[in-house]
């Protein structure tokens, strides 16, 4: 088998007495979406943190795409083609839409250090940024400053600007909160078709989208992953269904 | 954008007409004071414009921009003094009273301060920012206080104005016009850095760092670059200050004169191109018509800064020209 794209391995971080992640090891495929669920204070936000960098962890090593990730910062992380999304939407409020996603472009081009050319009508930048903001069903909405966009639109607009990174991988940190049925079922077949761009790890709470979408689930309860396999096996393993799933599945 | 002309650029328009024509007529009518009190606009607001590079667009409070802009008025004094006596500068360099030169040094040398100053000043964030920058250019000031070879506490003579070829820079006119087409270069500097790529990714740190970090764009050298830049316009205005006074002392490196930087940005509207002028304008116009009358205009010039900062965020600009958009 091929080496996994991104890669964990016995991933420790202590806060006190608090073991917030007690040796998870965890790895991401090329072409698979893998689902991290557990209960809420299972130590999920601390992991997406030390996967991101902004968070070092006591030991262990992450892996992207072969290279330990130890001691490069969030924004060498994503330079190296790592995408995420916020558990709550991060954007930059005053900028419309479209200058949140072209700001994505120009990270990406890698052209920041330029003091003259003005942005506005850059077809470089708005070419690939309206394009984004089409594919998550924005565009109508491009010239509308952040900060006035609906909960539902500054999640899709945090999409947008995942993609327009080109990312090798995604880390989706609850895509589908607040977004209610509809938005839901509609971000779910979205990233259906995505996972074959770069794979996904998605942290969320909607059983119904995890279980539509995981290629593979893990189950992290107090910092620990305690079972990683297909839908049918995590639906099936007593261990999980006590710590987590109750009646649900 | 929008269709036709806003308000803000035609508030914009008559502040430069004003700031134009008002000396023309005053040289005209034999009246020079008030082309000197044209200039000192010009050139504060040249160094407010530096300023709000980093204020304004990229969030980042100075409270020790008078460190560059004292340096600057230094580079133009120290040079003069030289040049004056035939002696030598530092180094063996030779001194001269040509303006370009002059700017030149004094640009570097607040490019090279600023360098450091900003890497261990942008480590911190918020208030510590604040307090580290002010520590930094209180160092310089007492510095300059303890020197004595350059008049130290007293301060430095510039005996004859500093020169520029084909100009009389003694005259006030021609010298009004040099700082006005200063002030124009770094308002056009202004303009494109805000609507550049790296103004995208400054205004960007400002609004949300994390946001910026995670597109993969790192803040802190982004915020260095705008420090260094902001801080070398800021100096290049403290030699025109100099000049224009034909005198520096400390008191151009203390923290009075960082607050009174920071004053005419807030005053006039941060982050606006324009706002540093129009800052500068109603200071020193203040100082004019109201120090005449009593010491104590700076109460009243904080009265409206109350105003300012309690209901118009976006300062006298935001006030009379609304809310910027970006598009």
């Amino acid at each position: 088998m091929a080496e996994p794209i991104l890669q964990l391995s016995e991933i420790r971080k202590t806060f006190g007495a608090l073991k917030a992640t007690d040796g998870v090891s965890l790895d991401l495929r090329k072409g698979e979406i893998h689902a991290l669920i557990g209960p809420n204070g299972a130590g999920k936000s601390t992991l997406i943190h030390q996967i991101c960098g902004s968070i070092r962890p006591d030991s262990g090593t992450i892996r992207f795409l072969g290279e330990d990730m130890a001691g490069l910062d969030m924004a060498a992380r994503v330079r190296k083609g790592l995408g995420r999304s916020f558990q709550i939407s991060s954007l930059a409020p005053e900028f419309s839409a479209l200058r949140n996603v072209m700001l994505a472009v120009q990270a990406r081009q890698g052209s920041s250090y330029r003091f003259f050319r003005p942005v506005a009508g850059d077809r470089s930048l708005t070419g690939p940024a309206m394009a984004m903001l089409e594919r998550v069903g924005l565009e109508k909405r491009a010239k509308v400053p952040a900060a006035e966009l609906s909960h539902g639109e500054r999640r899709q607009l945090e999409i947008a600007i995942a993609l327009a990174l080109e990312p090798k991988a995604f880390l989706f940190d609850e895509p589908m909160a607040g977004l209610g049925p509809e938005g839901s079922k509609r971000l779910t077949g979205f990233l259906d078709g995505l996972r074959h761009e770069a794979p996904i790890l998605l942290v969320e709470h909607d059983m119904d989208a995890v279980f539509a979408l995981a290629d593979r689930i893990s189950v992290l309860v107090y910092g620990r992953i305690i079972a990683t396999g297909t839908v049918a096996e995590i639906r099936s393993d007593p261990e999980v269904r006590r710590a987590y799933l109750g009646d649900a599945a | 954008m929008m269709a036709g002309v806003s308000r803000e650029t035609w508030i914009s328009a008559v502040l430069v007409a004003l700031l134009v024509a008002v000396p023309l007529a005053a040289t005209a009518a034999g009246e020079p004071f008030y082309v000197t009190l044209a200039t000192r606009i010009a050139i504060l607001a040249l160094a407010a414009v530096g300023l709000n590079i980093a204020l304004g667009l990229g969030g980042l409070v100075s409270f020790g921009h008078a460190a560059f802009f004292g340096l600057g008025g230094y580079v133009a004094g120290i040079f003069a003094t030289h040049a004056f006596n035939g002696a030598p500068l530092p180094f063996g360099f030779a001194a001269t009273t040509a303006m370009p030169v002059i700017w030149l040094v004094a640009i570097a040398l607040c490019g090279l301060v600023a360098l450091p100053i900003g890497a261990i000043s942008l480590r911190t964030a918020g208030v510590y920012f604040i307090m580290i920058t002010l520590a930094f250019a209180q160092m310089i000031y007492y510095f300059a206080v303890s020197w004595p070879d350059y008049g130290g506490e007293d301060g430095l003579s510039i005996y004859v104005r500093n020169s520029f070829p084909g100009l009389n820079t003694a005259q006030p006119l021609p010298y009004f016009l040099l700082c006005l087409g200063l002030l124009a270069a770094g308002m056009v500097l202004f303009w494109c850095i805000q609507g550049s790529r790296f103004g995208a990714a400054l205004e960007a740190s400002r609004q949300n760092a994390t946001r910026l970090a995670a597109v993969g764009i790192t803040p802190f050298g982004i915020r260095l670059a705008a420090f260094v830049i902001s801080a070398m316009m800021t100096g290049l205005a403290g030699a025109l200050f100099a000049d224009l006074n034909r005198f520096v002392s400390p008191s151009m490196l203390s923290w009075h004169m960082s607050g009174e930087l920071i004053v005419l940005i807030i005053l006039g509207g941060k982050g606006r191109l324009f706002g540093p002028l129009a800052g500068a304008m109603v200071y020193v116009l203040f100082e004019y018509a109201l120090g005449g009358i009593t010491e104590r205009w700076q109460f009243f010039l904080g009265l409206i800064l109350l105003g300012v900062v309690l209901f118009a965020r976006g300062g006298l600009l935001g006030l009379l020209a609304g809310k910027t958009r970006h598009g």
